[in-house]
């Protein structure tokens, strides 16, 4: 029977793999999906044989409650919230690892005839530590990409040497458990606490905007404390399908710093080098002189007469839940055989991929989303360019001006278009708190105006000309 | 025979990191959202391990944590296949 369940859990290991290989491309994305959800419940099936599970009770509660409450999340949950989902999912997926380590101690320790193995100890600790981190820290960043913990950046005194000395405790008192396994339970208590805590404190100074690098990073934690616990149980399943994920987690990770020209340490620190306001404030200094406005009427006359569009959407976009708008000012753009595509920056919105999502929530093709990349060298051949709701990912300030914040930051070259209309509530900075010198241009015009009810003045404008 | 087993452990956990990045590389921007809520669902296999504790044969406080991370898990796994599933069902070409 331990031969088959192992057979089983190879197989379900190799599902796992083409399941993901498959999500590569979106023609099988779905298919790829589900090959990887046939090796998890291939998985479940095989360990309901396994020769220690006994009772049943508890397990069919907490499959009915998990898969109620699973279930119930994934259809309310609205494509504006997806970051938040995945955040929690995170939390859940972490907690259970932490959980299941310290089961696996208590059976060590409860059971005449099993001793603790090094190694064991030791990947209990490891499992106990990063599982419990990604469950607060998840939690953290739910409540902030949700608006119960503010988004902003939030710095509190000794802010390092307070992480680090909890980080050096956790492992003095991992050692001291892994020394002495039968006689140390309370310490492992205290590690757990210690993790919980630490959770917080490692995301609470991450701003909203940065949202993108830390969901990244705690999906690669959940990965990990998975594979630890495959370590405690030494079962190779765990161990291969948390690497998986622990790998992914790192290059999103790895992606999203670099769209930021930042290093991971400065965005887990907190905020922009030097800005650290991160905010609302309407005071950033930078350039400062007249802007050009324009009405719907205006600019539904220059879209009229312009042959391409380049539409650039930001978190603005999601907030006013924007997308269907976007869709309908596409397809009259399009009847007047005007050519249309979206520029999507690998940082807009609050995780990688958010803009991706909304547009084809709002079905929009997605042949027609371009990475920076991509496009990048297609602005100077551009009549208009439609700003919605981005800010510093297309401050020309990135490319000329050495004293700013986000000099160096990969940005969307959108002034080199022939008119670049901006989409924005009002003058506000964006995330790094400056002002953005490119609303200043020549070749820019502020369409102020929430981004939903303004696309669709647009839109309307434009159908009557 | 503990070391072997473990080092057997290191070295497939180690291929699999490699293996990882070799597929997620390939993965278009377009696709990082379904793909990071589909590999979170893979993460929840250590539902594996909660199923084995909250179905030990005597209750003990193994069997209020395995069935609290069973809970989790499950919660982490039907959200993170379902929700992934929702949305890659609207990612059309024209």
């Amino acid at each position: 029977m331990e031969i088959i369940s192992y057979l089983v859990y190879l197989v379900a290991s190799i599902l796992f793999i083409f399941g993901m290989k498959k999500l590569g491309s979106p023609k099988t994305a779905r298919q790829g999906n589900f090959l990887s959800a046939l090796g998890m419940f291939l998985a479940i099936v095989i360990t309901l044989f396994d020769q220690h599970v006994l009772t049943y009770e508890y397990i069919i509660l907490g499959l009915v409650v998990g898969s109620a409450i699973g279930a119930l999340l994934a259809i309310k949950v609205s494509m504006t919230g997806m970051p938040q989902m995945v955040g929690l999912l995170n939390g859940f997926g972490g907690g259970a690892s932490a959980l299941v380590a310290l089961a696996e101690f208590y059976n060590i320790l409860n059971h005449q005839g099993r001793v603790f193995e090094l190694s064991t100890s030791i990947t209990i600790i490891l499992s106990i530590l990063i599982g419990a981190v990604t469950f607060t820290g998840s939690f953290i960043a739910f409540g902030k990409l949700q608006g119960f913990v503010t988004g902003k950046v939030v710095k509190y005194p000794m802010q390092n040497p307070l992480n680090v000395i909890l980080f050096i405790a956790v492992i003095a008192l991992g050692v001291v458990v892994v020394l002495d396994p039968n006689n140390t339970i309370n310490y492992v208590y205290i590690i757990l606490g210690i993790s919980l805590l630490l959770g917080v404190l490692l995301v609470l100074p991450i701003g909203g905007a940065d949202m993108p690098v830390a969901i990244s990073l705690l999906n690669s934690y959940s990965g990990l404390a998975a594979s630890m616990t495959g370590f405690v149980l030494k079962n190779n399943m765990l161990i291969i399908a948390g690497a998986l994920v622990g790998a992914s987690g790192i290059i999103l990770t790895i992606i999203m710093c670099k769209g930021m020209n930042r290093s991971l340490m400065n965005v887990v620190l907190g905020g922009w080098a030097d800005a650290g306001s991160g905010g609302d404030s309407s005071t950033g200094a930078g350039p400062q002189g007249d802007v050009k406005s324009v009405d719907a009427e205006e600019a539904a006359m220059i879209f009229d007469s312009a042959q391409s569009v380049i539409i650039v959407p930001g978190y603005g976009m999601a907030v006013a839940q924007a997308q269907h708008a976007i869709r309908d000012l596409m397809n009259v753009l399009e009847k007047k055989n005007i050519n249309v595509r979206f520029a999507i920056h690998p940082v807009a919105g609050r995780m990688p991929g958010h803009m991706n999502v909304l547009l084809a929530e709002a079905q929009v093709p997605y042949d027609k989303l371009y990475a920076l990349e991509d496009i990048n060298d297609d602005f100077n051949n551009t009549d208009v360019v439609l700003v919605i709701g981005a800010n510093d990912v297309v401050n020309p300030a990135a490319r000329n001006d050495k004293n700013s914040p986000i000099y160096g930051m990969p940005i969307l070259n959108v002034d080199y278009a022939k008119t670049v209309i901006i989409n924005k509530r009002s003058m506000n900075v964006g995330y790094a708190g400056i002002q953005n010198e490119l609303f200043f241009y020549p070749n820019s015009l502020m369409y102020f105006g929430d981004a939903k009810e303004a696309i669709a003045k647009l839109t309307n404008e434009l159908k009557e000309l | 025979m503990e070391t072997f087993e473990l080092l057997m452990q290191i070295y497939v956990f180690v291929l699999a990191i490699f293996v990882g990045f070799e597929l997620i590389t390939k993965v278009p921007p377009t696709l990082h959202t379904p793909l990071m809520s589909g590999s979170n669902a893979i993460s929840g296999i250590t539902i594996v391990g909660a199923l084995i504790s909250a179905g030990l044969e005597e209750f003990t406080i193994s069997t209020i944590l395995g069935l609290v991370a069973l809970i989790f898990a499950t919660i982490n796994v039907v959200g993170g296949y379902l929700v992934t599933d929702r949305m890659l069902k609207m990612f059309k070409k024209k």
